[in-house]
């Protein structure tokens, strides 16, 4: 097996697999199988044994653990406000989820919807979370907002540098080989391309000429 | 202010936008001045979450100074330090009045399925993060802590999510001692798991990934097995293998949508999204946890569907537990853990790099290059004492930092 830190595998199986025999129950490939020797159980480790591992059972008391139980109420270490926060003013809009009564109270103000994916995401929220079409939509307008926001790059004058945005300039410095292939691999499928584009020109005009030919031995 | 900004799928950039304001009388606006890139984060970067909106800014780990405050907030002062949970949330709903923080019912109009997380995309609420100079803070008395004055930075940078969410994750496999407990994933939250199952008194802690450096990280940080799932044929049959055939008494998932392992999964999870993401990890753990067992999951997925062994479960009398993190009630339990040197969370950061350079670090993680398990941004104004501005109602604006 390929599991690595002895030290502790030893202690907790007692083998280590690598003696070219079969464990009891292993498989030998040809679907025949060692016996077992007595009931399967799980091996525990003694608490000697795990003294060496920093920190080990300092929360094995459930008592220390903060989240047993799930759920516990009133909340610990909050300031727990009195009620429901009051509503946060709306100055932009914000899509509501059909799964709910309304807007909640706080919300991201962040990018509201525009455009043409802007169009999508509110066509998306007329339809519950439980509607895969609505998470669908919702993706579909992150592609259609990509394109827009390059349109938007565009009309303001700023030329997207797409290959500094991916981080170009990490791969070079740490990757300049992983680099070579992907151009390599990208000038290979752009070669590729315009060598059959040009084929299909070259064989459009053989075809032209043959048919050229013909229709003038024929008149 | 300058804040990360989202591009598409696999393409940021940081990028000047108008400062948050206060928008509710329970607001704060914090000054950043160390933000994380999580796991999860990754999904929203490779598109996979719905409705993450171009001009995004994620960030749901991250700590600061209390620039301003809204006219309610009476107890967070200008000038506080403070670490801020990665869940938004009210205190007084339902969910909130029983310390299901993660689970809040006031703070995301757009979806039931997930409460308020910090630039998490609008399914969980349209609130820009906090790879940013500055963050608007919801209900500012209720969220953050004031970070204690002997406890790290880094420390309290780590306890805004990947260490309350590994430590849950440990919590809710329900861990007695002696068990045998299988992490999936060597990432932040994976590596925290396997540290936390130790403190609940497991008796071996397994750490299955295919990222040979974080699994000589894991290995040496939480003393604990690893296994390289490339290079072992069935995940499952390993486990059992290795657990005298009975299977992990509990399997955690801290790995999510994007797992690697199974190429159909990839296909029809990441490629084509036919599911919502890979449930490779969701079949080892039901799959090699033994019957009667726990599998414990914190791995995100997307809201949709997958396709899960669920029968598997039923038959052999699974508990099945998960959820997002309630941070704030772990907080103090985690910084009697720091205090008393049982976890040294900051030890796992690899990477510090300026938000001005924040497309390369989301590639560095993202690709793992480098050996990256966490990267820290900072802010430009990180560092910077400045002086403080107004308050809404004036009287909370006095002490300058």
């Amino acid at each position: 097996m390929e599991t690595r830190n002895p030290d502790i595998k030893d202690v907790v199986t007692g083998n280590d697999h690598h003696d070219g025999q079969h464990a009891p129950g292993e498989h030998d490939g040809q679907g025949h199988v060692a016996h077992v020797h007595g009931a399967i159980a799980p091996r525990r480790p003694t608490r000697e044994q795990l003294q060496h591992i920093q920190g080990w059972g300092a929360d094995l008391d459930r008592k220390n653990r903060p989240g047993v139980p799930m759920e516990r109420t009133p909340p610990r270490f909050i300031n727990a406000p009195d009620g429901d926060p009051s509503p946060q003013p709306q100055s932009t809009e914000v899509l509501v989820s059909t799964e709910r009564p309304g807007r909640t109270p706080l919300f991201g103000s962040a990018q509201p919807p525009s455009g043409l994916s802007g169009m999508i995401r509110r066509s998306a929220f007329k339809r519950s979370e439980n509607d895969v079409r609505h998470w669908l939509l919702l993706l579909l307008a992150d592609r259609v907002n990509v394109v827009e926001g390059i349109g938007e790059d565009l009309a303001r004058g700023h030329i997207p540098n797409v290959l500094g945005e991916m981080g170009i300039k990490a791969e070079l410095k740490h990757n300049p080989a992983g680099l070579a292939k992907k151009a390599l691999i990208a000038g290979a499928v752009i070669g590729a391309a315009v060598y059959l584009m040009k084929r299909r020109g070259h064989d459009d005009d053989d075809h032209y000429h043959h048919l050229r030919q013909r229709h003038e031995r024929y008149r | 202010m300058l804040a990360m900004n989202y591009r598409g799928p696999y393409r940021v950039r940081a990028e000047h936008k108008p400062d948050p304001v206060i928008e509710h009388p329970g607001d704060a606006i914090v000054r950043v001045t160390r933000a994380c890139i999580c796991g999860s984060d990754l999904h929203l970067y490779h598109g996979l979450v719905p409705d993450t909106r171009v001009g995004h800014t994620f960030g749901h780990e991250f700590i600061g100074v209390v620039e301003e405050v809204g006219s309610g907030v009476q107890k967070l002062k200008v000038g506080d330090k403070v670490l801020v949970p990665f869940n938004v949330f009210c205190g007084s709903c339902f969910y909130c009045q029983h310390e299901l923080f993660g689970n809040c019912h006031n703070t995301n109009a757009q979806a039931t399925a997930v409460g308020g997380i910090y630039g998490y995309s609008h399914t969980a609420g349209g609130y820009d993060g906090g790879q940013a100079e500055y963050v608007r803070v919801p209900m500012a008395d209720v969220g953050p802590m004031v970070i204690p004055e002997d406890i790290h930075d880094d420390d309290a940078l780590m306890m805004t999510d990947c260490l309350p969410t590994g430590y849950q994750a440990a919590e809710m496999g329900d861990i007695k001692e002696g068990d045998t407990v299988v992490v999936f994933g060597a990432g932040p939250v994976g590596i925290f798991a396997a540290k936390s199952a130790w403190l609940m008194g497991a008796g071996r802690v397994i750490v299955v990934d295919h990222v040979e450096y974080r699994l000589e990280f894991v290995q040496r940080y939480a003393q604990c097995e690893v296994v390289n799932f490339k290079e072992v044929g069935d995940m499952a049959l390993h486990i059992k293998k290795m657990t005298d055939w009975m299977g992990a008494d509990v399997c955690i998932d801290a790995v999510g949508c994007e797992a690697a392992g199974n190429t159909m999964q990839t296909i029809t999870g990441v490629y084509t999204m036919m599911q919502a993401g890979a449930a490779t990890v969701l079949h080892w753990c039901i799959n090699s946890v033994r019957k009667g067992g726990n599998v414990s999951i914190v791995g995100v997925y997307g809201p949709t569907f997958n396709a899960v062994p669920i029968g598997n479960a039923l038959n052999k009398g699974l508990t099945l537990r998960m959820n997002q993190a309630s941070v704030r009630r772990h907080l103090p339990r985690l910084i009697e853990h720091i205090r008393a040197g049982r976890i040294d969370p900051k030890a796992i950061i690899t990477h510090r790099v300026p938000l001005e350079e924040v497309a390369d670090a989301y590639h560095i993680f993202s690709s793992k290059l480098d050996n990256c398990i966490k990267t820290v941004l900072i802010p430009p104004r990180a560092n910077e004492v400045r002086a403080v501005k107004a308050s809404v109602n004036g009287s909370n604006g006095a002490g300058a930092h």
